[in-house]
Parts: structure tokens; C-alpha cells; sequence
């Protein structure tokens, strides 16, 4: 008799408090209502019969619109890599790791300083995300310095298309910004119709707590749902300065500000995929800062999944982070908590590997760690399956005093698919260790980057294809007085 | 102890446990009782924020504690500074604060927190709150002859506009008139005394040591 696997999984919520933080949020948008600082959004609010001030451009919410937007939004998008061959089930439990998006500096593996990320720099975090293959997505992760922040969010994305196939999760930094990326993305695919078919992006939006959708970030919504691309809805309340201290308390703001999103998507679109997100954190009361490392940052964050998975839809975290700013034992602790808790929470896309310094830096060695580290968490939500049945028994039929297993064929039938073999873990002995240049985890993945970038052709893309990015590049680049794009030093 | 001195412990008591409520009853209690309310403010209220202060310099208070302490001496000060006379506001109070998160900003944590703990420590602060125009600070500091300007920035990306804000006092030539502090999470003091600020504070408690060193120096 054979068992399968239990998937194992941890879920911090009772259902009943989940139901009781879902009512108060239907409340919350039904009678204070949430801020849109959109004229596009609100029409669409007003056309659906919902109460708008226009004045205060705040919006009141019926529970019936929310359930309505719940109806038609599905509850599993399928996201595919630049050739459209290999698809990306987001929905149910699956686990799908992406380096944490937007850093704003870089771990100078040199220096040991954070500096300013330049193109190089994103080549580099591209080709090495589609290295790992622990990394089913990438991200544009780093905000580029050497081009004009007007054009620095369609910049990252065009490098990332180029250098990995590997679908992306980015976001605009201006609302201008959304169509030229939404070109190039439709470049990759040859149409719209494509590319709403196959998407390629996961677009970020961030509602600016409390209870407030921006004009940006509401036209992101709105431009990312009628492109048939899917938002991932980024609530990010900081428990006692933009969120009740309390975490059900925070937790009933992110609903009701992520259900206004989901509301927004749905009017614009009807069936646009949203996926139930999130960057909340437990805000550190000495320093005035953002710990993405907290253990009660990752409670906020599983619970809300939970809450997502139970209003039927995809979820997505920013786990996996550290706030440490180089990489030491804080580091390894906070990402490996951070990683392991998400996949055993079944959070669909986990942003985060690869970060530190809040979600302020970006670090291509970390990222190496960390793709360990989502090793283990892979191998631990696979679950102990019985391979055989018996189990042992017939192993022991020949008992002695000598019984050994390295020599069985057994052990070399199994062995590979119970057990998984790290590249950077240290498992050497102590005399090893020391022959081999006492080297620490750090040391190891900083060797390991430089092998793999050095020795791993470019996954470029080809040739129409590049053809076509850069010419919607440039047309960006000039407009933004750039006369030509930065050497990507590739 | 005299009833007096009852009532300044009360208005010290009321500011280190944050209770908003006891400290504006309490100003007007000193009123109704005849107290000079420049001593009501120096031995009752303001007492009680320099051992906030030194509660959070040990660990033992945090940023709310921090905050609802700065609301006492706010809504004390309110009751009392009416009641004082010219020759003692100008003694009360110690300069002119022109405060702001920087252009291009919305983040104003930080920023409130200084302003409030300024306020505390008995500055005069004119908050021109988050997404401030360069210009702004200069003309509200010019208008309101300020001593200090202080500006926040959270983002690296809106740093630079500190940097910025230090040279348009160049050319203007108004430098000399203000001590600029600069603060916010990616500042730094190499930063400030790259761009020539006068000073810098790692946190709101730092940020108001700095200021009255500033002014303590002239």
C-alpha cells in the first residue's frame, strides 16, 4: 500500500478570523472608503454605481462590487518564458521564486560598499537569475543610474528580455512609461492578442498606506489589466506608523486595499488577472525603519496569503529578504526564515532572494545563497514520499554484522531523489576546509558568480527581436535627451 | 514639597507617561493657580522631555512612546504660551525652525518626528510638510526670519535635491543666514558635510541635539 506525499503546510490564521478580517475590510471600503487619486479609476468607479467624492477623490465600495470583482477575477494565472514554450502555473500552492525587484544600489562584491546599480550591473543580475534554476522568474531588480530616471523603469526591462528568458515581474515608475514596455513585451510575443494569450510580465502596483491607490499606481492597474497582463497588488502598511500596530489590524487595511485594486482591474477589464500581494512589515519602533527580516513581517505576509488563498486568488510576497547589509549570519538566517516560511504558506510568487538592506539593495552573491536556500525550501514542501512498498524490510532480509547500504542498489536507485546536493553549502571536513583557503559562504558564492557569468554563454535574445527593443529604446532614450543607450558591457 | 512643586512633578509626570489629556489640564491648572508659566514650561513640561529623551537614549522608550510625549508638550504649550509675557516667549522659545521632506518626497516619518521633538524641546517649527519645493524653504525662512532649515529625504534619488537646496542659499546669497540639517534614511554625516550642511541627525533625538548646538554656537 502506497501513501502519497503530504504536501506539508503552515497556515497561521483560524478560518473564522480570516472571515471576521474579510468582513471588517468590506466594511472598511464601504463606509471610509479608499482614496484613488485617479480620474481614469474613478470614472470606472462611478460608472458601477459605486460613491464617489470627487472632491476628496475618495471612493466607497459595496461589498457587492467586491464580491462581483472577486467572481470574474481567476483564481490561477499562467505566465510563460520569452520563447512561450515553457508555462508557469500561479495559483494553487505552487512556489515561484524571483529576486526582490527595485533595489536602488548593489552590493559591490569588490569593495564590500553599496553603490549606484549601472547597466553592467543588470546584465549581470539578468544572466544570472536565468542561470539558477531555482529562479522560475526574474525581476527587473535594480534601478539602473546611468540612464535618466525618466526612462530608468522601460531601461530594466529592456535589458532583462534580452538577457533572460525567464518571465518578469516588474512595474512603471511613471505613468508614460507603461507603453513603451508594453511594446517591447509585445515585441517578444509578435502581438497584443499573443501576448495577452501568453504574458510574459507580472506588473507591481502599490497602494500607498493607509487606504490610498496613487494616480501611477492606479493606471498601472488599469493599463496592465486591458493588456491582459497581470497585476500583483503590492499593500504595504508598516504596523503603527501607516497601519494599526496590531497585525489583524494591519492585515484588515491590506485587504481592503487590495481588494479596491482587485476592484479597479476587474472594472477595467473584466477576467484580468490580479494576484493577491503584498510588502507590508512590522516597523521597527527604535530605528524608524522597515525590517524585512522580522519574524512578524513574514506572520503579516503568510497570513494575508492565506487570506488571498481563501478569497480564491494567486498570492505573492516579498520573503526571502534580510536586512542585513552584507552577507553574515543575519543574512543567511532572516532569507532562509523568509524563503521556507513562504513555501510552506504555498505563497505563489516570493519575492526577495538575492536582497538586503530592507529592500534597498540588490546582491548577485546573496542571490547565489539564496538560491540554495530555495533549494532546501523545494525539497522540504516536496514532502517525505514513500518510495516503496515495504519500506525497508526486504534491506534487512540479509541482516549481519556487517550490513552496510552504500553498496546497495537500492541506495543508488533512491539516493538522488531524496536527497538534494548543495554547490555552496560547506560539508567539507574541517582539514578540507582549511586546505581549501578557509574560505566562508560568501567567499564560495562570489567564486561561484564570477565562474558561472564567465563561463556560461549569453541567453540573448535574437536578432529581429533585439532589433525591435532597441529601437523602442531609443525612441525612449531621445525623448529623455539620451542621444544613445550605455554600453551594457555584455 | 510646596503645591508648586507638586504641580511641576505632575506636568513632568504627565509628559513622560504621555498622557496628553493631563498635561493640557495641568497648563491650565498652573494658570488658574498663578504660576509663571515660563516655569511651568522650563521645570514642569520641559523637564519631562529631557527625561523622554533620556528614557529613549537608554532603550527604554520607542518612537511611540517618543510621539505621544511631543503631543504633550504641544497641547501644554498651547494652553501657556498665550499667557506668556514677550520678554519670556522670546526666552522660551529657542529659534525659528523652517522644516520639510524634500522635493520629489512623500516620506514624512521621519520628518514629523523631528518636527514634533523640536517643537518639545522649544523650537518653533514651521512644517511645510512632505514634496517641498527648494524655493519653499528659502521663502518661508526669509518670511519668517528662521534660524534653521531642516530637510529630509528618504529616497537616494531625492537627496541630491539637499545638495541642490544648500546651492540655490549660495545664490541667493542667504547661506549664512540658516544652519541647514539634513536628514533621512539614506543620509549620512559623510553626506552632509559633502554638500556643506551645518549638520545632520541619525535619529529625531540626534536630529535636536544637533539643532541646539547649531544655535548654541550662533
Amino acid at each position: 500500500m502506497m501513501t502519497p506525499p503530504l504536501r506539508p503546510k503552515l497556515e497561521l490564521l483560524r478560518p473564522e478570523l480570516v472571515q471576521s478580517i474579510v468582513d471588517e475590510a468590506l466594511v472598511l471600503l464601504d463606509r471610509q472608503g479608499v482614496f484613488v487619486e485617479n480620474e481614469n479609476a474613478l470614472a470606472l468607479f462611478r460608472e458601477a454605481g459605486q460613491r464617489v467624492d470627487g472632491a476628496s477623490q475618495r471612493v466607497r465600495i459595496s461589498e457587492k462590487l467586491v464580491r462581483d470583482s472577486l467572481e470574474s477575477t481567476p483564481s490561477e494565472v499562467r505566465l510563460y518564458d520569452r520563447g512561450g514554450d515553457r508555462e508557469f502555473l500561479v495559483g494553487r500552492d505552487e512556489v515561484h521564486f524571483d529576486p526582490g525587484s527595485a533595489a536602488i544600489t548593489v552590493l559591490d562584491p569588490e569593495s564590500g560598499l553599496h553603490r549606484k546599480p549601472v547597466s553592467p550591473d543588470l546584465v549581470r543580475l539578468a544572466r544570472l537569475t536565468d542561470l539558477l534554476p531555482h529562479y522560475h522568474f526574474q525581476s527587473t531588480g535594480l534601478v539602473p543610474s546611468d540612464v535618466p530616471g525618466s526612462i530608468a523603469d522601460s531601461y530594466r526591462l529592456f535589458l532583462a528580455l534580452q538577457f533572460s528568458a525567464k518571465p518578469v515581474v516588474t512595474g512603471t515608475f511613471r505613468v508614460e512609461s507603461f507603453k513603451p514596455m508594453l511594446e517591447m513585451l509585445t515585441a517578444v510575443r509578435g502581438s497584443a492578442a499573443a501576448l495577452a494569450a501568453k504574458p510574459l510580465a507580472i506588473f507591481d502596483a502599490c497602494p500607498s498606506p493607509p487606504l490610498k491607490w496613487s494616480q501611477l499606481t492606479s493606471q498601472s492597474l488599469i493599463d496592465a489589466a486591458r493588456a491582459g497582463l497581470p497585476s500583483q497588488l503590492i499593500s504595504m502598511g508598516m504596523t503603527g506608523a501607516t497601519s494599526p500596530a496590531t497585525i489583524t489590524g494591519t492585515l484588515v487595511q491590506h485587504t481592503a486595499e487590495n481588494l479596491c485594486g482587485l476592484a479597479i482591474c476587474q472594472l477595467a477589464k473584466k477576467g484580468a488577472p490580479v494576484i493577491f500581494g503584498g510588502s507590508p512589515s512590522s516597523f521597527d519602533m527604535r530605528k524608524g525603519t522597515t525590517p524585512m527580516g522580522a519574524i512578524e513581517t513574514m506572520m503579516i505576509d503568510m497570513a494575508y496569503a492565506q487570506i488571498g488563498k481563501t478569497l480564491g486568488l494567486p498570492t505573492h510576497a516579498y520573503m526571502g529578504l534580510t536586512d542585513a547589509k552584507v552577507i553574515d549570519a543575519q543574512a543567511g538566517l532572516e532569507a532562509a526564515l523568509g524563503a521556507v516560511l513562504a513555501a510552506l504558506a504555498g505563497i505563489n510568487v516570493v519575492s526577495g532572494p538575492g536582497m538586503l538592506n530592507f529592500e534597498s539593495t540588490q546582491s548577485l552573491e546573496k542571490l547565489a545563497v539564496d538560491h540554495e536556500i530555495c533549494g532546501m525550501a523545494y525539497r522540504l514542501i516536496e514532502g517525505i514520499a514513500q518510495r516503496d512498498s515495504p519500506m525497508a524490510l526486504p534491506l534487512f532480509e540479509a541482516l549481519s554484522a556487517s550490513t552496510q547500504f552504500l553498496s546497495l542498489p537500492h541506495t543508488k536507485q533512491w539516493y538522488r531523489k531524496e536527497h538534494t546536493l548543495p554547490s555552496l553549502i560547506d560539508r567539507d571536513t574541517y582539514e578540507d576546509w582549511l586546505a581549501s583557503g578557509r574560505k566562508s559562504m560568501a567567499d564560495r558564492a562570489a567564486e561561484d558568480v564570477r565562474k558561472r557569468l564567465a563561463q556560461t554563454p549569453l541567453n540573448r535574445a535574437g536578432r529581429p527581436l533585439r532589433t525591435e527593443l532597441e529601437r523602442i529604446m531609443l525612441g525612449e532614450a531621445k525623448a529623455a535627451g539620451l542621444s544613445r543607450l550605455p554600453e551594457a558591457g555584455d | 514639597m510646596s503645591a508648586k512643586d507638586d504641580l511641576l512633578l505632575s506636568m513632568k509626570t504627565s509628559v513622560v507617561d504621555g498622557n496628553r489629556a493631563e498635561s493640557e489640564r495641568l497648563a491650565r491648572e498652573s494658570l488658574q493657580a498663578g504660576l509663571d508659566p515660563l516655569e511651568s514650561i522650563d521645570k514642569g513640561f520641559a523637564a519631562g522631555i529631557q527625561e523622554v529623551g533620556v528614557l529613549w537614549e537608554n532603550g527604554d522608550y520607542f518612537l511611540p512612546e517618543l510621539v505621544a510625549s511631543a503631543e504633550c508638550m504641544k497641547a501644554a504649550m498651547a494652553v501657556l504660551e498665550p499667557a506668556l509675557s514677550a520678554s519670556s516667549r522670546q526666552a522660551s522659545r529657542l529659534g525659528k525652525a523652517v522644516i520639510g521632506t524634500i522635493e520629489g518626497d512623500i516620506h514624512d516619518i521621519g520628518k514629523n518626528l523631528v518636527s514634533a521633538m523640536l517643537q518639545a524641546h522649544g523650537f518653533e517649527v514651521l512644517d511645510l510638510g512632505a514634496d517641498v519645493k527648494l524655493e519653499r524653504f528659502i521663502e518661508k525662512a526669509e518670511a519668517e526670519s528662521a534660524r534653521l532649515i531642516c530637510v529630509s529625504a528618504l529616497l537616494t534619488t531625492t537627496m541630491v535635491n539637499q545638495k541642490r537646496l544648500i546651492e540655490l542659499l549660495h545664490q541667493r546669497n542667504v547661506r549664512s543666514k540658516y544652519k541647514v540639517l539634513v536628514g533621512g534614511a539614506p543620509v549620512n554625516q559623510a553626506w552632509a558635510d559633502a554638500i556643506g550642511a551645518d549638520g545632520y541627525g541619525e535619529n529625531a533625538m540626534a536630529a535636536v541635539r544637533a539643532a541646539m548646538a547649531l544655535l548654541a554656537r550662533g
